[in-house]
């Protein structure tokens, strides 16, 4: 009844041109770079976390709505599930970070003097920080197995264990990825400002990932449209989609700003130092950062119509998309490099990146039906519409 | 004044209700009301009412709250009553953000909950005729105003399509 997806050998060779071009790209940037090593690990940072934080909170909408036992992203929900699956993939990337963690965290090599980081150095150190990414990385992986698998198999049997299971695991998921949400965000990304810290950042970063995992499930939404599948997704659950787009953009908005406020208020010098450096040397991206991130996809969504409109839509998560990129770059570039830098290193790493996220998704997808035809609420998901 | 006169019938589920609301308008019986106790999915679709203006109320509201919650700020600390918090400037964004968002809440909140009880006849001093009591509680009723001899006709038609406690209401207008 529901289209397979195929992965056309037309799309795979697109893909993979797009993985060349963004490799060479990618060797050229390391080639000019070869002096300042550091701006090649931000780079590997920045990419390896944007797309396995992406691959990580679009399997948490899946799991939250598991848990909630909503009907409605039944039809969507092998989107972000297969999304997930890119998870053990980019923990490969955040391995590499290990490697060049000396050019990136100013905590690997601390002077004899600072006792700040001295004070620290039984957290941050290379060995609990190398057993906490790779601790990171088998757990994750090995929930997003878990639960995709149960998923899969319930296209097999219409056995209603395969749901309560899923929710079980659903409910250990979302216990451990509140913590290793939260300590990943502080030992991939705080950390690079080593004096520094905010009891917020956790949650800032998870609400940026997630806000741009949403607008990824919507991209990809569009292009498999585009092809011709999930023509079974109406305008009811478009608008769900851009609920979540709209309502996460304004939460990472009030998230950012309750950061920013308690540090500008209180103005103590070496909390109020994170910001200095990036409202001096970051000045138009730090601000730019919020507009789009905040003002674009709020103007746009606001009214109802919009939400409903695929092209509307689509515009406001291309934006969220590219914006949540600048704001991790935001967050790394400052404390690991010092100034803003942008060329073919960025470019190409990105691109990277992105092609062997895109590939592995419709790998994934392509691996079963479009919809979970036997989960218990998936006719329910057709059965409701928004109130106006 | 004359009186005016309501078919009603009730109906346990919500989903039976949108099924009979269908068969009713397919013989043309024009439906002057339906009452549940909460919104119920799909029923404006099917009644084919017009979008509520009420989020345009909502939003020109809100942006007067947002301007009148910065402007204010802005006037105090800068004109009429300037005070130096901890060496900050006097014109300081950053510290009118909570409160500006605040009267945007509640001005947004005002012209919604007002506007909504002005519209649709309700608040203090509303004088409503009540026809069941069990609408706030688990009833889902049709209403139907009957002219001139009607009266026999809609009270079949609501029985034909399932209705349960179809009775009469003279209501004085």
């Amino acid at each position: 009844m529901y289209k397979s997806f195929e992965f056309t050998q037309k799309l795979k060779t697109f893909l993979i041109a797009l993985m060349v071009i963004g490799a060479v790209l990618t060797i050229a940037g390391v080639f000019l770079n070869l002096d300042h090593t550091h701006r090649i690990w931000a780079n590997v940072l920045l990419n390896g976390f944007y797309f396995t934080a992406i691959a990580m909170s679009a399997f948490f909408f899946v799991v939250v709505h598991i848990l909630g036992e909503s009907g409605w992203h039944t039809t969507i929900q092998r989107i972000p599930e297969a999304m997930g699956q890119y998870v053990p993939f980019g923990g490969v990337i955040m391995l590499l970070v290990l490697v060049g963690m000396h050019d990136i965290y100013h905590w690997t090599h601390i002077d004899p003097d600072d006792t700040v980081l001295l004070g620290k150095a039984p957290f941050l150190n290379p060995l609990f920080f190398s057993v906490r990414t790779v601790v990171y990385i088998l757990v994750w992986t090995l929930l997003v197995r878990k639960i995709r698998k149960l998923s899969l198999a319930s296209d097999e049997s219409t056995d209603i264990k395969l749901f309560t299971r899923s929710r079980n695991w659903a409910g250990i998921f979302i216990v451990l990825f509140a913590i290793t949400s939260s300590t990943s965000a502080w030992d991939w990304i705080m950390s690079i400002d080593s004096h520094w810290y905010s009891t917020l950042f956790g949650w800032y970063i998870f609400v940026s990932t997630f806000v741009a995992a949403v607008s990824v499930i919507i991209i990809l939404l569009f292009v498999l449209r585009r092809m011709g599948y999930m023509d079974h997704v109406n305008d009811e659950h478009m608008h769900d989609l851009g609920k979540y787009l709209f309502g996460f953009s304004i939460f990472w908005m009030y998230l950012w700003i309750s950061q920013y406020l308690l540090i500008w208020y209180s103005n103590i010098p070496e909390e109020t130092i994170y910001y200095v450096t990036r409202q001096n040397d970051f000045e138009l991206i730090f601000w730019a950062n919020v507009i789009i991130n905040f003002l674009a996809p709020f103007l746009i969504l606001m009214p109802r119509g919009t939400k409903r409109k695929m092209n509307w839509l689509l515009i406001a998560a291309i934006i969220v998309f590219v914006g949540h990129w600048i704001d991790m770059y935001v967050a790394i570039w400052p404390g690991a490099i010092g100034h803003a830098e942008f060329g073919v290193l960025e470019i190409g790493m990105t691109i990277l990146v992105a092609g062997i996220f895109l590939f592995l998704f419709f790998k994934q997808f392509a691996k079963a039906p479009v919809v979970p035809e036997n989960h218990p609420y998936f006719k329910e998901s057709f059965d409701y519409d928004n109130i106006r | 004044m004359k009186n005016k006169t309501y078919v009603s019938g009730y109906f346990p589920d919500d989903k039976d209700l949108i099924i009979a609301i269908k068969e009713l308008q397919e013989k043309n019986v024009d439906i002057t009301d339906v009452r549940t106790p909460f919104p119920v999915h799909g029923l404006d679709k099917v009644l084919k009412m017009r979008r509520s203006r009420l989020p345009r109320a909502g939003f020109i509201a809100g942006t007067i709250g947002a301007v009148i919650g910065f402007g204010f700020q802005a006037w105090v600390f800068t004109e009429a009553w300037p005070l130096n918090f901890g060496g900050k400037p006097y014109l300081s964004v950053p510290s009118f953000v909570p409160v500006t968002f605040e009267l945007t809440v509640l001005f947004a909140a005002f012209a919604l909950v007002f506007g909504f009880l002005l519209r649709s006849h309700l608040g203090p001093g509303a004088d409503n005729h009540i026809f069941d009591e069990e609408v706030t509680n688990d009833r889902f009723q049709i209403l139907l105003e009957a002219k001139d001899g009607q009266v026999d006709s809609l009270q079949e038609s609501l029985q034909s399509v399932g209705a349960l406690g179809v009775q009469l209401h003279e209501v004085k207008s």
